[in-house]
């Protein structure tokens, strides 16, 4: 899909002979996530879809106890401290952005009154500026009023460096300026087609300043509303456990009308996954539990009791396979993997492509993942139904070695192809997750008969992804020949995801290994095409600058992409709760409800 | 044995104490992994932001002058804090040490108070069908790993028979009779879990331990003197069988304070096992060497008492 | 079980004459090892013992050739089957087939579970002998040594040993003989220290013992009181030990290969097996069944062949 292409469904859109959910739908079959494309549409000047309302109780409070288990308990609740979404998600029970992103990569207002948009001029033309208005009449925790002063207060202190934020991403490049006591403007340097970073969703929490104010900076743990937050939510703070427990009570002044429907909240960590899912689908001691990362095979079962459901939602974690461009097993100038060198065996494109050729992905989602790994083409995520027309996946033995034979490598004595005395000997290593640890078997047997051998390794998740320096089993020293992981992709714009294929970035002694591009491939088609992606203006042609970008990483086989992972989670047959995956998991806590 | 001497190893204790922690911070500082690996791959979060949260939480200073400024900060009763949830490290372990107290205390009494009868009774009759029941139930309890086990008690007492819950929860909302009945509700599986598997163990050595002081000639003599069999029993044999048990118990009771890592697990028990094993996996150095030196600091205890007892059991033991 | 007990073996059996304890030299018709072994023979339960493990050795060691399927076949058409003809234990949720898994498994299980075994005995009765005959600061050292080694969080300890042996050790004996020593000395060192302080208990009680000092003012050596006359009184402990800590260092090992510290992923273990199947329980039962069944089974043989080492070794006993 070119630029022309994708001007000529904006058009379609804006006339009305196409449906938004289609454009979306196309968009994500190239490779672009929901809200980028959402935001296209709103650059276009076609409004965000506000999707009617369920909610169906007619008065605050009533429902009990809500029972929430995450296995992994949120460790700290203020939520520009988050480390993982464990944290953002207890910090959501209390606190709240301006907007937040839906199912269908929709905005959706929370402490905004609208979403912005062209039509009313709060989104400028230029893509320079967006205009936020505040809802009135949004009251603390504690009482004092939301005002814009709160929302400048926390850009100052996500910004500032002393302070170290999580989410200083978000903030640090842009400005913010108070309107009047419910308008701000976030101002960016250039034009910028992604404008809904700051203050929406996950890291777009607004706090107070009242209470934040003397621990900006260099004293910012001290804050005693760090362990005790004050937010704007639907539930006030009640106990907080690291790891164990959080737990909340009505907001009996809560902004929306008749919500929230509990009476009170309790968020249970800890344990495993599986044992999580029984406790929710088995015995229903729980009435949802997060991040349900177990085999289908077994959520299926326990759903066959009737007592819970499991429910899916789109999102942008892929699992892929890494293929290393450079020598893991050769130590230049002590590093091993150095960009000096090239990989003996996989930089032959016949020996990436019958690797790619042997990843049997149909029976990694059929028979591992099922509805929670949904076998991908594309880098970026991509709905089965709507395979890209460019970019195909296929799992072919015989092609494999066809490819393999014509490009030179024969079979040894021992059943191992090689070609000028190197062995296609390859060790291939991931973290400890056991559907990952399956997926190497798979892998590893149908290299077998292709005559490709593989070592397998798996390394503890805790130093797997480390960024020690010391250690030679982190995933961005590579120092091995094929690696797995899931990239997960929190931020729905895929310009950052895409940058860890640029040759700048090569993870590198030099830079200790900080660089985002592990594979070490380098092409300057690539290069060229980022940076153009980054100055362009026009939303349209940057966006299929993007898609581009996806292409050429597929295609060359810089990675195999193996299963998109959807966010999973498990209740009870009562609870209506939707789930985005472009969000937080708690995103819209305040509208759940319990059919009676 | 006597006041000098206990005097002299509480005072060697010091040093040995400083010793470890030395060892326990040199290892915990080598061992691989760092406690922000969780923001390396998220693509948002830019690597200065890492870098800085290292250099402010001092991560990047020589391991020396880690161990000094901890030592130094221990000294004033400062524990430091936790890079995960930026808490005092004291308070993290407080909160969770009523529970961890109560339910790995509560297994600890199970299975001394059932071991000991039960192993002196199968030693006495070695081979009967008591020994051989008792023997075979302390097999299963140390053969089968405890996630094992507690997947059998939950799947048989919470989803078959639904009689027990199985998420355990520090904060029951009730009161009076309801709440105690909540709390030992909850708590029975994995008591008997963890009490199944220490018990089998203790079985095995009181009977070995029993056999072995039977038969020793002071005993033949008090039988001979035509003292009753019980008392010959619980006087001579059982409290001179006691010295392995001592030791044994002596080696556990550091545990009730360090919980138990895979039971805690299965149940979500709240105890100071998974707050260690949750730190440990994070890298959260000041988590782990808080609750790692208290553990050391029990060790060292526990294993002076028992030498104590030693000369308590039997008093022609002398220390030199 | 019970009505092959021999009668004798009951403990209201005449005790021994005190003599035979304080002097061994009227023994000496026969070797000690001899006695030793004679008295082992007529164990009936221990000689059980003995053919139970020896016929698993024989299983896992013969078995693969007898039935030569591959242990990583996967097979998604036959996934979680319950025992069959095609499948005389079943499969897994992979396909592949349990029996030969277990038959592999159980060559590494029990090689790992009788080594580690045998080190941490070593470790544990030298340093409790020396330190429960040495007194002073030597047993102050050993005794600090020891609080050490029960004070170190194992994880930290096992990640930094891996680390730093992991690649050098592999490079002399491979990837599956490095994986092996590694555990087998790694669950050595970790579970040494109760033996020690057992020991070193024992030995502080035995060597104030009428029999041990008879012997010294006879004029034993130091080393033939320990070997002689207190190391046989406190094996007790020791054999009970032994036998706990083979079915700890089978689960252990599967702990090891979890954390991706033991062996590669691919190579089914029988404590490995046990915890991939947990999941599975109440949907395939038979996957768990297995390889539990084979470590208790393993557990058990072994107990007994300890019971009977403990009633043989025991100086007093004439059967």
């Amino acid at each position: 899909m070119n630029e022309r292409d994708l001007r000529g469904l904006l058009d379609q859109v804006k006339a009305g002979r196409m449906a938004r959910r289609a454009f979306v739908r196309r968009l994500a079959a190239v490779g672009l996530t929901a809200p980028m494309a959402t935001q296209l549409l709103a650059l276009s000047g076609v409004a965000m879809a506000q999707p009617k309302s369920t909610y169906k109780p007619t008065k605050r409070g009533g429902g009990g106890l809500l029972k929430v288990l995450w296995w992994q308990g949120p460790t700290l609740l203020n939520p520009h401290f988050a480390v993982g979404t464990k944290d953002q998600d207890g910090s959501r029970l209390f606190y709240e952005p301006l907007a937040r992103w839906d199912r269908d990569g929709n905005l959706q207002p929370v402490l905004a009154e609208t979403i912005p948009g062209r039509e009313d001029g709060t989104l400028a033309a230029d893509g320079k500026s967006v205009t936020w208005k505040l809802k009135k009449g949004v009251r603390w925790h504690d009482g004092q009023p939301l005002t814009a002063d709160d929302v400048v207060f926390t850009w100052e202190y996500a910004r500032d460096p002393a302070t170290a934020t999580l989410t200083s991403g978000s903030y640090k490049n842009v400005t913010v300026e108070k309107v009047d006591q419910h308008t701000v403007t976030v101002k960016f340097p250039g034009a910028t087609p992604f404008w809904a970073d700051a203050f929406v969703a996950a890291a777009g929490c607004i706090i107070p300043r009242h209470l934040f104010a003397d621990y900006i900076g260099g004293k910012s743990r001290e804050a005693p509303t760090n362990l005790k937050p004050v937010g704007t939510g639907p539930y006030m703070f009640k106990d907080f456990k690291p790891g164990d427990l959080v737990s909340g009570v009505i907001n009996p002044n809560y902004h929306q009308d008749n919500k929230p429907y509990f009476d009170a909240i309790e968020m249970k960590g800890g344990g495993d996954a599986v044992s999580a899912a029984r406790a929710v689908l088995q015995s229903g001691e729980y009435d949802y539990a997060w991040n349900m990362q177990v085999e289908d095979e077994i959520l299926s079962r326990l759903e066959k009791g009737g007592k819970g459901k499991v429910v899916i939602s789109p999102g942008g974690n892929i699992e892929h396979i890494q293929l290393n461009n450079t020598d893991p097993w050769t130590e230049v100038d002590g590093e091993r993997s150095s960009i000096k060198t090239k990989h003996p065996t996989l930089s032959d494109p016949a020996v990436r492509r019958a690797l790619s050729l042997l990843v049997d992905k149909a029976s990694v989602e059929k028979h591992i993942y099922g509805r929670t790994g949904i076998a991908t083409a594309n880098f970026i995520n991509n709905p089965k139904r709507f395979v890209s027309t460019t970019t195909k996946y296929e799992f072919n033995v015989d092609k494999a070695i066809d490819i393999l034979e014509k490009a030179g490598w024969k079979k040894g004595g021992d059943g191992i192809r090689e070609k000028d005395g190197k062995k296609l000997k390859l060790v291939y290593q991931t973290s400890i997750n056991q559907p990952r640890q399956k997926n190497q078997a798979i892998v590893k047997q149908a290299a077998q008969k292709a005559g490709i051998d593989i070592e397998l390794k798996s390394v503890t998740a805790s130093v797997f992804f480390s960024s020690d320096v010391a250690n030679p089993d982190t995933y961005t020293k590579f120092y091995c020949d094929l690696q797995m992981y899931t990239t997960t992709m929190t931020q729905p714009d895929p310009e950052v995801f895409m940058l860890q294929f640029t040759s700048a970035e090569v993870a590198t002694k030099a830079n200790k290994w900080q660089g985002r591009n592990i594979t070490r491939w380098r092409n300057k088609e690539y290069d060229d095409n980022y940076t153009a992606s980054q100055s362009e203006l026009d939303p349209v042609k940057r966006a299929a600058m993007l898609i581009k970008a996806n292409e050429m990483v597929v295609n060359n086989v810089v990675v195999i992409p193996v299963v998109s992972r959807p966010g999973v989670a498990a209740m009870t047959s009562k609870l209506n709760a939707s789930i985005s995956g472009w969000d937080n998991n708690t995103w819209d806590l305040s509208d759940w409800y319990k059919d009676a | 044995m006597n006041r000098q001497y206990i005097i002299r190893r509480i005072l060697i204790a010091i040093p040995s104490l400083l010793g470890i922690s030395v060892i326990l911070f040199g290892v915990l500082a080598m061992a691989p992994g760092d406690p922000f690996e969780e923001l390396a791959t998220n693509p948002a979060i830019p690597p200065e932001v890492r870098q800085a949260l290292r250099a402010k939480f001092g991560l990047d200073d020589p391991v020396w002058q880690r161990y000094v400024h901890w030592l130094s900060a221990m000294v004033q009763g400062d524990w430091g804090f936790s890079f995960q949830s930026r808490m005092d490290v004291d308070m993290l372990i407080l909160q969770r040490l009523p529970v961890t107290l109560i339910v790995i205390g509560a297994s600890q009494i199970l299975a001394i108070s059932v071991a000991i009868p039960v192993g002196v009774l199968a030693a006495i009759r070695p081979y009967s069908i008591f020994d051989q029941i008792a023997s075979t139930f302390a097999m299963i309890g140390f053969s089968l790993p405890t996630f094992f086990t507690g997947l059998v008690l939950i799947l048989v007492f919470s989803i078959q028979l639904d009689w027990l819950p199985f998420v355990y929860r520090a904060d029951v909302d009730a009161t009076g009779w309801a709440f105690y009945w909540e709390h030992i509700k909850q708590s029975i599986m994995p008591v008997i879990v963890l009490g199944l598997a220490q018990a089998g163990a203790l079985v095995r050595f009181m009977r070995s331990s029993v056999l072995d002081v039977i038969r020793l000639d002071y005993v033949t003599t008090a039988r001979s003197k035509g003292i009753g069999e019980r008392k010959v029993i619980v006087r001579h044999v059982v409290r001179n069988a006691l010295i392995p048990i001592v030791t044994l118990v002596a080696l556990q009771l550091p545990a009730v304070f360090g919980g138990a890592i895979v039971t805690e697990q299965i149940f979500r028990v709240p105890g100071i096992g998974s707050l260690l094993i949750a730190a440990i996996l994070a890298n959260d150095t000041p988590v782990v060497m808080g609750v790692t030196f208290v553990f050391a600091c029990l060790v060292v205890l526990f294993n002076l008492i028992a030498d104590i007892l030693y000369g308590w059991l039997d008093p022609r033991i002398s220390f030199r | 079980m019970a009505g092959s007990t021999p009668a004798s073996l009951s403990a209201e059996a005449p005790a021994a004459p005190a003599v035979v304890a304080v002097s061994p030299r009227k023994a000496r018709s026969i070797s000690p090892a001899l006695e030793t072994w004679r008295r082992f023979r007529r164990h009936v339960l221990a000689v059980t013992g003995a053919v139970v493990l020896s016929i698993l050795v024989l299983a896992v060691l013969v078995g693969p050739y007898i039935w030569p399927v591959p242990i990583n076949e996967i097979d998604f058409a036959a996934k979680l089957e319950g025992p069959s003809l095609a499948h005389p234990l079943g499969t897994d949720d992979l396909g592949q087939d349990l029996l030969a898994r277990m038959m592999y498994g159980g060559r590494i299980s029990l090689a790992v579970g009788l080594a580690a075994m045998l080190v941490a005995l070593t470790v544990g009765v030298l340093v409790g002998a020396v330190a429960g005959m040495a007194s002073g600061w030597l047993d102050a050292t050993l005794m600090w040594l020891t609080d050490l080694f029960l004070a170190l969080p194992t994880l930290p300890v096992l990640l930094l040993a891996m680390y730093l042996f992991r690649d050098s050790v592999k490079q002399v004996l491979g990837v599956e003989g490095g994986a092996f020593v590694l555990i087998v000395v790694v669950i050595g060192i970790l579970r040494w220290m109760p033996v020690a302080r057992l020991v070193r208990a024992q030995f502080l009680s035995l060597r104030e013992k009428e029999f041990v000092e008879a012997a010294r003012a006879l004029g034993a050596s130091k080393m033939r009181q320990v070997v002689q006359h207190i190391l046989p009184n406190a094996l007790g402990p020791v054999i009970v030990v032994g036998t706990i800590d083979v079915a700890a260092a089978i689960l252990f090992e599967s702990t090891l290969s979890f954390l991706g510290l033991g062996f590669p992923s691919d190579v089914p273990t029988w404590g490995s097996m046990l915890r991939d199947a947990k999941d599975y329980l109440d949907i395939a039962a038979h996957w768990a069944l297995f390889p539990g069944a084979a470590i208790f089974l393993t557990v058990l043989a072994i107990n007994f062949i300890g019971d009977g080492l403990r009633d043989a070794f025991d100086p007093r006993r004439v059967l």
